[in-house]
Formats: C-alpha cells, sequence, structure tokens
C-alpha cells in the first residue's frame, strides 16, 4: 500500500514563465503539491502546464524561463539551489523521466542493449559481460520476449511500447526514487498501454517510489494513479483521490467529466465546459 | 434505404509480388441516417476502408454500392461527391496559407457548383462558426474550429455520407464534447448517414447505431449500441477494446510472477 505521509518532493507556490515577444506567458502559476510513495495524476487540457511542470522538477526548461518557488525539495535536495552538476547526477539516477516518445529519451546511434548495459556499468560496477548478462535478464523482466534480438536493435528499430519497456528496464537498475512519465502510454493501443502500465505499476509499488503520472485521460488516472491533481491554465483547482474522482467539486473538473463520452453512464448530449473567469482567480 | 452496403470488399496496396491485401473480405451496410462504427487497434486497415469507400483507394475487390448504386473502381465527380472524408488532424488536412474562405471555395470550383459565397456562408453556420472567420488563416483558430472547418469543408457538397476518420482524436475531451455534439446534430438536420472510425469505444457507443470490431483487415464481430452498453459483446477482443476506454486494468491478479527482483 502507498504509504503518502512519507513524502519525496514538495512543491510550494511553483510558478513559471516565458518570456515571449508578445509578453510574458505565465505557463505555471502558484502551485503547490507533495508526492510520496505513491502514484500522483497530473491531469488537464492541452496547454494547461503539465508537462512545464514535469520539466522544472527536473530542472530542464529551456534557459529563458523563469521559475519561481517557496520551495522545491526532492528528498535531502533543494531543487532551487542545487548546481547544474548536480542535478546531471540526480536526473535519470534519482528522478528519472519516460516521454511520450521514447525516441527522444534514446541515445539514437547506440543499440538499446549497450545503452541498457552502460546504465547497469554506471550502476553497478558490472563489467561488460556481466552488464550483458543482466540487460538481458531486465528486458525479460518487463515482457520483452526475445531480449537477445531486442539487444542489438536501435531505438528507431522498436515499436513505441518495447521503446517504453526500454525505458522501464533502465529504471529497474537505476533505482529512481521518483519517476515523471509525461503521457507515457498516450501514443500505444489499448492492448500495448495495458501492457506497460502494468509493469510501471509493479516497479512504483514494489519499489515503493513516487511517480507523476501526466495525462489528458480522465479515466486512466482515476484508474491508475492514487491522487490526481487537476490544472488548468497553469493551476491547481483541485487535488482529490482518484478513486473519488466523481465527486470532485470544482465546476472544472466536474465539467471535464461531464464533457466525457462514457460506456457506463450514456448521455444523449455531452456537456460542454463553459470556462469561468473566475477560475482564474488565485 | 441502404445507402452504403460493401459486400467481400478487400483492399490492397503495392502492386505484383509486393501486393498486400490489407482489408480482407468485409461485409457491412449502413441505412440512412445511421451511423456505422469501425473501431480497432492501429494498423488494422480502419482507415483503408475508408478510403475505398470515398474512392481514393481504387485497389479493391467486392462490391460497394451507395444508394443502390454500384460503383465501379472510376467514378464520376457526382459519385465523388456523394461521400466526403473528415480527417483526425484538420491542420494536416486543411492548407496552411489559404484563408478558410478559400479553403471552402475550392472543392466548389472544382465541382463547378453554383451560388458559391452562399454556400459558404450556410456551411460556416451549419458547422456554428462566426461568418467572418471565412478571412482567418488555419493558425487563427483554435484546434476546435480547425475540426469545424474540416467538417464544414466535407460538408459544402452537400454529400450524403460523411466518413470521420478519428475525428476528435487530436482533441481535448470538451472540444471533443462540442464536435460529438455537432456531429449529432447534423446527422439529424441534414440526414446525413456516418462512417466513424475510432480507437475509443465510448465514443463509438456514443455515435453509432452498429459498430465493427476490427483485427488485421478482418471483421472480429459486429456489435450494436445495446451490446456495448449491456455489455453483452461476444468477442473477447471486444471486451479488451471496452476495458481500454474504461482505463487501467491490473493484471496482476492474474499473472503468476508478479514479483520483481529487490
Ligand atoms: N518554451 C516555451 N516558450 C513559451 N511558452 C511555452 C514554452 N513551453 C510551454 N509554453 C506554454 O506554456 C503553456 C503550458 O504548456 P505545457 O506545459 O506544454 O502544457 P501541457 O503539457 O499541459 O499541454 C502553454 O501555453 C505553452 O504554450
Ligand atoms: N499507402 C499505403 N501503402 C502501403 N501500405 C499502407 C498504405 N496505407 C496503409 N498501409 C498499411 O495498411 C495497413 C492498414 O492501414 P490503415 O488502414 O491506415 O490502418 P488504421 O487506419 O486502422 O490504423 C497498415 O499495415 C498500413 O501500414
Ligand atoms: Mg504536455
Ligand atoms: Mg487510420
Amino acid at each position: 500500500m502507498a504509504n503518502t505521509s512519507d513524502t519525496i518532493l514538495t512543491v510550494e507556490n511553483m510558478s513559471v514563465e516565458f518570456p515571449t515577444l508578445t509578453g510574458v506567458t505565465t505557463a505555471v502559476h502558484d502551485v503547490s503539491f507533495t508526492v510520496g510513495r505513491e502514484k500522483v495524476g497530473i491531469i488537464g487540457e492541452s496547454g494547461s502546464g503539465k508537462s512545464t511542470t514535469g520539466r522544472a522538477i527536473m530542472r530542464l526548461q529551456p534557459p529563458q524561463a523563469i521559475v519561481k518557488a517557496n520551495r522545491m525539495q526532492f528528498e535531502d535536495v533543494d531543487l532551487m539551489t542545487a548546481s547544474e552538476e548536480e542535478m546531471r547526477s540526480i536526473r535519470g539516477r534519482r528522478i528519472a523521466m519516460i516521454l511520450q516518445d521514447p525516441k527522444y529519451s534514446l541515445n539514437p546511434v547506440m543499440t538499446v542493449g549497450e545503452q541498457i548495459s552502460e546504465t547497469v556499468i554506471l550502476h553497478e560496477r558490472a563489467t561488460r559481460q556481466e552488464a550483458r548478462n543482466r540487460t538481458l535478464a531486465m528486458l525479460e523482466r518487463v515482457n520483452i520476449r526475445d531480449p537477445e534480438r531486442v539487444f542489438d536493435l536501435y531505438p528507431h528499430e522498436v515499436s513505441g511500447g518495447m521503446g517504453q519497456r526500454i525505458m522501464i528496464s533502465m529504471m529497474l537498475i537505476a533505482q529512481p526514487s521518483l519517476i515523471i512519465a509525461d503521457e507515457p502510454t498516450s501514443a500505444l493501443d489499448v492492448t500495448v498501454r495495458q501492457q506497460v502500465l502494468t509493469i510501471l505499476d509493479d516497479l512504483v509499488v514494489e519499489r515503493n517510489i513516487g511517480l507523476i503520472f501526466i495525462s489528458h485521460d480522465l479515466n486512466l488516472v482515476r484508474s491508475f494513479c492514487d491522487r490526481v491533481i487537476i490544472m488548468y491554465a497553469g493551476r491547481v483547482v483541485e487535488t482529490i483521490t482518484a478513486a473519488d474522482l466523481d465527486q470532485a467539486q470544482h465546476p472544472y473538473t466536474r465539467g471535464l467529466l461531464n464533457a466525457l463520452p462514457s460506456l457506463d453512464r450514456p448521455k444523449d448530449r455531452l456537456e460542454v465546459l463553459r470556462r469561468d473567469p473566475a477560475w482564474l482567480e488565485n | 434505404m441502404t445507402m452504403i452496403k460493401a459486400q467481400h470488399l478487400a483492399v490492397s496496396y503495392g502492386h505484383g509480388d509486393t501486393a498486400l491485401k490489407v482489408v480482407k473480405d468485409v461485409s457491412f451496410e449502413a441505412q440512412k441516417g445511421e451511423t456505422f462504427g469501425l473501431v480497432g487497434e492501429s494498423g488494422c486497415g480502419k482507415s483503408t476502408i475508408l478510403g475505398a469507400l470515398a474512392g481514393r483507394n481504387k485497389q479493391w475487390t467486392g462490391s460497394i454500392e451507395i444508394e443502390g448504386e454500384t460503383i465501379g473502381q472510376k467514378r464520376t465527380r457526382a459519385q465523388l461527391a456523394k461521400q466526403q472524408l473528415v480527417f483526425q488532424d484538420p491542420f494536416g488536412s486543411i492548407h496552411p496559407r489559404h484563408t478558410i474562405g478559400r479553403t471552402l471555395l475550392e472543392p466548389l470550383e472544382i465541382h463547378g457548383k453554383d451560388r458559391r459565397q452562399e454556400r459558404i456562408e450556410k456551411v460556416l453556420t451549419d458547422v456554428g462558426l462566426p461568418l467572418k472567420f471565412r478571412y482567418r488563416y488555419p493558425h487563427q483558430l483554435s484546434g476546435g474550429q480547425r475540426q469545424r472547418v474540416a467538417i464544414a469543408r466535407a460538408l459544402i457538397l452537400e454529400p450524403k455520407i460523411l466518413l470521420l476518420d478519428e475525428p476528435t482524436s487530436a482533441l481535448d475531451v470538451s472540444i471533443q464534447a462540442e464536435i460529438l455534439n455537432l456531429l449529432k446534430d447534423l446527422r439529424e438536420r441534414e440526414k446525413l448517414t456516418y462512417i466513424l472510425v475510432s480507437h475509443d469505444l465510448a465514443v463509438v457507443a456514443h455515435l453509432c447505431d452498429r459498430v465493427a470490431i476490427m483485427q488485421s483487415g478482418g471483421f472480429v464481430e459486429i456489435a450494436t449500441r445495446q451490446q456495448l452498453l449491456e455489455n453483452t459483446v461476444e468477442h473477447p477482443y471486444t471486451r479488451i477494446l471496452m476495458d481500454g476506454s474504461r482505463g487501467y486494468v491490473s493484471e496482476k491478479r492474474e499473472r503468476n510472477s508478479a514479483a520483481l527482483p529487490a
């Protein structure tokens, strides 16, 4: 069971601004949340600031971005004052990220086997041969049937579902305490999606780590996560236990739920969201 | 009245040794005003079926009848105008440097239609866009507005049939709701017949009367809306797709090797 009292990440009053030609865009506006040993979903429409939030935690925003916060604490690390060198040692090791397209996270000129082996050598001080065996074992762990063949493939030669499994296999080795997954299954077909989610679920629950799961899919977050943060126009409008999503109070969350066609509660007409300027006041 | 009747339809790409049959012997029909759905995972052949019905893909065998008229591989203008396609990504299907007005004018010119400005105004109104939008460019519109333009362009030749290829898959749920409501209204008002392709069974159940569940180029089952809502579908694959539409289903209890190494 997730132990939410054990906080891994604390974000207090974080804002992210992008100076543009037409003025400053505030992509994230004064958001606060914590992540414990649990699966926390971030949901909201496109442009609501989900990815920007994820990247700001990793300190991966573009150089012109301005990040402000009262506090951004990851375990013993103050993310606001950590040096770039410290951040490099944290990324991929203590905080790992999975993106929608795994090809952006993998090195295109190295075989996937070599890349996983590098991680093994780095983390376990293994020899090449040991690393190879360990890599093959990890590929099997994430239900890749013929690891010997997959070992020698380049990132462009693997399917989306296989790519996400490869990303997860690296996390089995690196053992991060926080994973940020940004729409990790949005490009996958239903059956592959279920398989990838199961593997991710196992990793998070059994290693007792934290997961930030960014998605636009309400049903997916509701069924996969423990808690859900709902974002609207860069703001957190509501945070709710996933199982209680149907009892959400905020009119934006309610509007999203009512806009969704459902197999279980069919309706003749879908509710159209009416945006209230008051949602932007905070 | 039967608007679309496809029998033993098979569609392939390529020629000679490299020819590949991607749709294999499917049969279905749609009555006037009905919406028939096609669901299945990517690559199963949904768009290919729409392409054959639209006259884009000419490498098919079997028979296609539209409004009782048997269709050959070559079609007349009038036959082509009867069914129009709407795609998932309106940005990809609308010319980025043409105004909306010009985008809507083009099919009218190709098909030699009269009263062009009048038709453009009517169709913009039909899809719920202000008339002044004809002077705008695609990048000046939101995703939902662009999809309305794509629907307007499909409607401007007054087709009997819309072939909708994932029309809301790229849209946020709130915008999807607007487009699905619009499609319902148009269907009723214009007595249109739809073929709707989607990967989301909840979307399909919302709009369709019947739906074919596809896997590798064939139908595994044709289910009614009732069957979807009452959960009485027959094929296990249909059930998998239904579960997918509901979200994550933990496989843990079904597997024996759940534990990961420490
Ligand atoms: N590098 C950037 N420069 C300027 N604006 C940006 C940049 N990155 C994101 N934004 C803006 O920030 C907002 C939030 O974007 P994003 O975090 O990607 O949203 P989401 O992931 O929820 O779709 C959007 O309005 C987007 O246009
Ligand atoms: N122009 C084409 N040439 C060759 N093969 C194609 C072409 N278009 C699609 N295919 C192949 O046909 C199969 C069915 O594709 P498609 O009808 O687009 O599937 P869906 O719409 O269900 O995702 C796929 O295997 C795809 O790769
Ligand atoms: Mg994003
Ligand atoms: Mg398709």
